[in-house]
């Protein structure tokens, strides 16, 4: 077997790693948390960095409106499907297609990893913005307009009292790489076939 | 090049030299001692390297300080009611304060000691004894509350407790007054011969500290005044210093002091163990009150329990014999090797140190000077290992530094004492001020003290600190006793009478801390898992309020139709799972005490109103940014009024 086609078939497994190590993780610091408080984002869960915190994390944020973190939101349900697809027809490409489908698979995982970014920049817009009229708290930008509590999208950002920081996690990576090999298998195939 | 190289390595040398003079600084006693002053500070978010468990004595309390700042971080009520905790206020701690005389909200408490394993603090429990109605408690250090109390029947004055053996074997509980068992109507003139000393051993669960009366020694009617175990090759024994072996009852200060010597009791209790595994000892009727507090229905349970079994000496011989010990003993302390056991004669000139190889050879060659009530009394001179000769007036206490030092407390002259074991020559002295009873190394009382400091508890402190009117503090007092001599580092007032005290490295005990109650091991009979539980109920004139308190709010906050006449239980459950965060609440004209509750617990407390009108309920503890927003008003209508019961919150 061609090492492109073992190279492929490994970029279409790394992104199961999914399933295993978490996404994401955002990280709220204070002086009164001498533990942060943190929540992972795996592919089909939201889960405590130490036991409580998403329970802690929603009592703080109900008093600037905040809605609380859902147990379960539909991307739950599409993510999982979507990586098993994709890992499914990346090991058919590495078995039997020619190495430009090879940059297909990477071209479209590059597509559907950026969709899920927006998704989740989305999402994090929503549940920053979409206050409760009645909040206990209410707090105005220097320009008047309402402050939002979003989280960063990728980094670390004052909100308030609290430092938030958010930042991709191990399965992130095994994602990412994955899909590096995709591209790399590519060129390996075409160098081979020369 | 070359040249260079000797003034770098010149200057090399000259840093070692000052760093070694930088070390040496620290640990001597010379006149360049750093300000002590730094020696104490635990800077603002640091931890304090010792936790010290001391006594309330009179307050019935066990009060947790850090050493070496000194610096009080919690009282644990133990068998005082404690308005602060609702501790005897609420329903589920009053059953930890019954006793066969019904409920006693205070005591005497004295002699805190911490478990052990193989002889070494192992930070699940302190024990300690409550004096007056003869109780031991058994504190938790994962939570630092009271867990469990047993009374003592038979016994008056628990005094020589409660220590424990070398794997938590046993925790005793002595009796300081002997009396008649069973209590009974007679002359007190009668007395001698008739009273009897109890001397308890509680067996300790390995697993969850469950105390259990084993077995009772019924003694001669002396009082038992201290004890502790043996440990290392003693590992088996206990010993009891003892007074007034006279068996006198009335003007006790001369009548009790006669005899130019009285007794350490040293009880094998492993063979006592084996004898009554065997079947031995009679079963006798008693009533004592056993209290447990769970855990998980956060409810303390109270059992009477009817009989108790009791060991007369002579039924097992070789188990019990007396040490000769000048005059009127009051510490009878064992060394971390378990060799010496040191008699501080409260009215001799000498401390009196016995060997504990010596009593063994005296026990095998039967060399007797007589008996008490049956129990062989060993030969002065056969078991004396030797004196600490003039060592200071009225010693009372002694421990030790785990390096072949120890350290006694004297009361009349007001000062601790350092002295050498097997050399008996006295070391260093250092005064207290004033008056000084117990001291404590932490560890003091295992086969591994950490040797590093020394507080003694002081009755009396006159001018140490601001007049308080006539009534002043008492105080503790720290020593450094890592050098040769001992140097005073800090006062620290306490409180009630700091009589007795424990301590332990703190990292042994903050390992097993617990911060929360987990809500869904919460199985309080009235408790509530989440908001959907919350409600009212009610049964004749009973009214239960199953309620929630959550940053920042009761659930329910608002409740109609309780009427004049009933009797209102409030259930409170704290749904939060976060670390420091507990909320109180208290009710107007509640006749108990607010309630402190902590995340995940429930609690309750009776409420019963006796007038018309709309009531308002809080928060009492500093919650969050709302906590003054946290209340909520109860309506009660007249005794003949049929006002619908309802609840509601946010409407
Ligand atoms: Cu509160």
């Amino acid at each position: 077997m061609k090492k492109s086609r073992i190279i492929m078939a490994l970029a279409a497994l790394l992104p199961l790693l999914l399933f295993v190590f978490p996404l994401w993780k955002i990280t709220l610091e204070a002086p009164q948390y001498p533990t942060p408080l943190g929540m992972y984002i795996h592919i089909n869960d939201f889960s405590d960095a130490n036991p409580h915190d998403i329970k802690n994390i929603n009592l703080m944020n109900h008093y600037v409106g905040m809605k609380y973190i859902p147990d379960a939101i539909p991307e739950f349900k599409i993510f999982p499907i979507g990586i098993i697809i994709t890992t499914v027809i990346g090991l058919i490409i590495a078995l039997k297609a020619n190495h430009k489908w090879f940059l297909y698979w990477f071209i479209m995982m590059v597509l559907v990893s950026t969709a899920g970014l927006i998704d989740f920049y989305i999402w994090e817009y929503d549940y920053g913005h979409d206050l409760d009229p009645k909040a206990i708290m209410k707090f105005t930008n220097p320009d008047g307009s309402v402050m939002g509590f979003q989280p960063p999208f990728f980094g670390s950002k004052d909100i308030l009292n609290f430092r938030a920081h958010s930042y991709p996690q191990l399965g992130a990576y095994c994602l990412a790489l994955g899909i590096a090999l995709g591209l790399i298998s590519y060129f390996m195939g075409k160098k081979e076939r020369n | 090049m070359k040249k260079l190289k000797y003034p770098i390595v010149m200057s090399l040398a000259l840093a070692f030299i000052f760093i070694g003079c930088g070390d040496q600084r620290k640990s001597s006693n010379g006149a360049l001692t750093s300000n002590v002053a730094d020696r104490v500070y635990v800077a603002p978010g640091e931890h304090d390297e010792y936790y010290a468990f001391i006594s309330g004595g009179f307050s019935g309390q066990l009060s947790v300080y850090g050493l070496p700042s000194g610096r009080l971080f919690k009282v644990i009520p133990v068998f005082s009611q404690d308005a602060e905790k609702a501790w005897g206020y609420n329903e589920e701690t009053k059953p930890m304060l019954n006793t066969s005389h019904g409920f006693v909200p205070w005591d005497d408490s004295h002699h805190p000691d911490i478990s052990q394993t193989n002889g070494e603090l192992d930070g699940r429990w302190v024990f300690i004894n409550g004096n007056n109605t003869p109780r031991i408690a058994k504190i938790d250090l994962s939570v630092f509350e009271t867990t469990e109390i047993i009374e003592i029947p038979n016994s008056a004055g628990n005094h020589s407790s409660a220590f424990v053996t070398e794997n938590t074997e046993y925790v005793v509980a002595g009796t300081r007054f002997s009396v008649p068992v069973p209590q009974r109507d007679m002359p007190i003139s009668e007395y001698k011969g008739n009273f009897k000393g109890a001397l308890t051993f509680i067996s300790v669960n390995p697993e969850d500290g469950g105390m259990n009366i084993k077995f009772q020694l019924l003694m001669p009617g002396f009082d038992y005044d201290l004890s502790h175990p043996g440990r290392g090759n003693s590992h088996g024994w206990f010993f009891f210093s003892t007074y007034n072996t006279e068996e006198a009852s009335t003007l006790m200060e001369v009548n009790a002091s006669q005899n130019d010597k009285d007794f350490i009791a040293a009880v094998n209790w492993k063979k006592i163990e084996e004898y009554v595994n065997n079947g031995g000892g009679t079963m006798m009727p008693a009533n004592y009150a056993h209290n447990v507090y769970d855990e998980e229905t956060h409810t303390g349970t109270s059992t009477m329990k009817k009989e108790v079994l009791v060991v007369n000496p002579s039924e097992v011989p070789d188990a019990v014999y007396l040490l000769p010990t000048p005059k009127s003993p009051h510490g009878c302390d064992v060394d971390p090797t378990g060799e010496y056991i040191v008699g501080s004669g409260k009215l001799s000139a000498d401390l009196t140190v016995h060997s504990f190889t010596k009593m063994l050879a005296a026990i095998e060659g039967k060399k007797y000077d007589g008996d008490a009530y049956g129990i062989p009394i060993l030969k002065f001179e056969d078991v004396l290992a030797g004196t600490v000769s003039q060592p200071g007036l009225g010693p009372l206490h002694t421990e030790f530094d785990g390096k072949g030092n120890a350290y006694t407390t004297f009361f009349i002259s007001s000062e601790v004492v350092k002295w050498k074991l097997g050399t008996w020559e006295v070391v260093d002295r250092q005064p207290c001020f004033y008056s000084v009873g117990h001291l404590m190394i932490p560890g003091g009382n295992s086969r591994k003290p950490f040797g590093k400091y020394v507080v003694a508890m002081n009755k009396i402190t006159k001018d140490r600190y601001l007049p308080t009117g006539p009534e002043v503090t008492q105080s503790a007092q720290l020593y450094d006793i890592s050098g040769e001599k001992m140097e005073l580092l800090l006062d620290f007032p306490t409180v009630g009478e700091p009589h007795y005290a424990a301590g332990i490295a703190a990292d042994i005990v903050k390992a097993r801390s617990k911060k929360i109650f987990e809500l869904k091991n919460n199985h309080h009979k009235y408790g509530i898992q989440s908001d959907a539980d919350v409600r009212v109920e009610r049964n004749g004139k009973e009214v239960h309020i199953y309620m929630s308190m959550i940053r920042s709010h009761f659930n329910p906050d608002n409740i109609e139709g309780i009427k004049v006449g009933d009797k209102v239980y409030f259930h409170v459950t704290n749904l939060e799972q976060d670390y420091d965060v507990p909320h109180g609440v208290s009710m107007i004209g509640a006749n108990t005490s607010e309630l402190l509750i902590m995340p995940g617990q429930t609690e309750t407390f009776v409420w019963e109103p006796k007038q018309p009108g709309v009531w308002p309920f809080y928060c009492t503890d500093f919650c969050s940014a709302l906590h003054q927003e946290m209340q909520g008003y109860v309506r009660v209508s007249p005794a003949n009024s049929n006002i619908d019961l309802s609840w509601s919150l946010g409407e």
